[in-house]
């Protein structure tokens, strides 16, 4: 059972992936499920967070330098649930979920356990719409999964972030410190 | 110098703990060790109590060993008020799944109310 404590109601439906949409820039940008985060499409994400402006790191988050950078994809890889939005050839955004458990390969059901959200933007894409769309997509993905309970932190300070993810129905736990805790409960 | 080490029953305390015996027997600084009340941790405060006082003899380190009551940042800080200490450390940091750095309430009050030069071990 969650430790955390969740909204009593739940939040959705969410649009499912794939999708493609024009951002408020008028670029044509798809938001797509990684099935398998490994060869290219881990390559890809790894190159866009070596464009990833270091200022907003978010709680360490993404690491910098090529090679922290790829120690970290892989090491949330194998059970992580990743959404992309995509410019072109480029990854320009990434939102994922990983499992909040010991021993991944154990987990029966999705549904049972809880996740901890990230999402980050690419600099140049960002205020856009990118985030919120691709947030979006990342739950409704969730939701068909069967997933339920979602988690994040954010800095305190990190407003956008933090109405951003109240937009869709996160709320609080009553954990904070530096860093707001909020859940959202899936259908 | 004249170190305080805050210590809660988390993992963290563990390794801070650890990591300031070690410093203190290389360098040979005066130690105080404050063993928190804190609920809803993997330790009790005596349990924490004992392995400190464990750690300790069997490193050899001289140092005093205090119980404080009531809330662990609340009684620590002022602890340290009343003492001549040059620095404060606590354990504090935790990973999340995704691999983000967590610090918790404990440490955030540590940082902002105490008097001294804080160290936090990770
Ligand atoms: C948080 C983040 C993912 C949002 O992505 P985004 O593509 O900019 O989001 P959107 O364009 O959908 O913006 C969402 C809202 O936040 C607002 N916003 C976004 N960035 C903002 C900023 N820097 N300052 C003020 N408002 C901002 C937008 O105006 C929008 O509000 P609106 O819908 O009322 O117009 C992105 O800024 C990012 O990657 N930040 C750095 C990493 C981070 O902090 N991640 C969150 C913690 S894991």
């Amino acid at each position: 059972m969650p430790d955390r404590v969740y909204p009593d109601g739940t939040s959705g439906p969410f649009p499912a992936p794939p999708t493609t949409d024009t951002d408020q820039s008028g670029r044509e940008i798809e938001y797509r499920v990684v099935e398998k985060f490994a060869g290219e499409a881990l390559e890809d994400t790894v190159e866009m967070y070596v464009e990833f402006d270091p200022t907003d790191r978010a709680q360490g988050i993404p690491p910098t330098g090529e090679e922290r950078i790829r120690n970290w994809l892989e090491a949330i890889a194998e059970s992580s649930v990743n959404v992309v939005a995509r410019h072109g050839e480029d990854v320009v955004g990434h939102a994922v979920l990983v499992p909040d458990v010991d021993d991944p390969a154990a987990v029966g059901d999705v549904g049972e356990i809880e996740w901890e959200l990230a999402i980050f933007v690419l600099q140049a894409y960002q205020e856009s719409g990118i985030g919120t769309q691709l947030l979006k997509h990342l739950l409704g993905h969730a939701d068909e999964l069967g997933i339920r309970h979602v988690w994040l932190t954010v800095e305190r300070w990190n407003t956008p972030a933090i109405a951003l993810y109240e937009r869709v129905g996160f709320e609080p736990t009553g954990t904070e410190s530096f860093e707001q805790e909020m859940g959202i409960l899936l259908e | 110098m004249n170190v305080l080490l805050g210590l809660a029953g988390s993992d963290e305390s563990i390794t801070a703990l650890r990591r300031t015996i070690d410093r203190t027997s290389e360098i040979g600084d005066d130690l105080t060790v404050a063993v928190l009340e804190k609920a809803d941790t993997e330790r009790s405060q005596e349990e924490m109590y004992r392995q400190a006082e464990k750690l300790l003899s069997e490193a050899e380190v001289d140092a005093e060993l205090e119980r404080l009551q009531g809330d662990p940042g609340a009684s620590l800080v002022d602890y340290a008020e009343q003492g001549e200490f040059d620095q404060l450390v606590i354990g504090g940091g935790t990973i999340s799944p995704m691999g983000k750095i967590q610090l918790g309430s404990l440490t955030e009050f540590v940082l902002l109310n105490a008097p001294t030069t804080v160290k936090l071990v990770r």
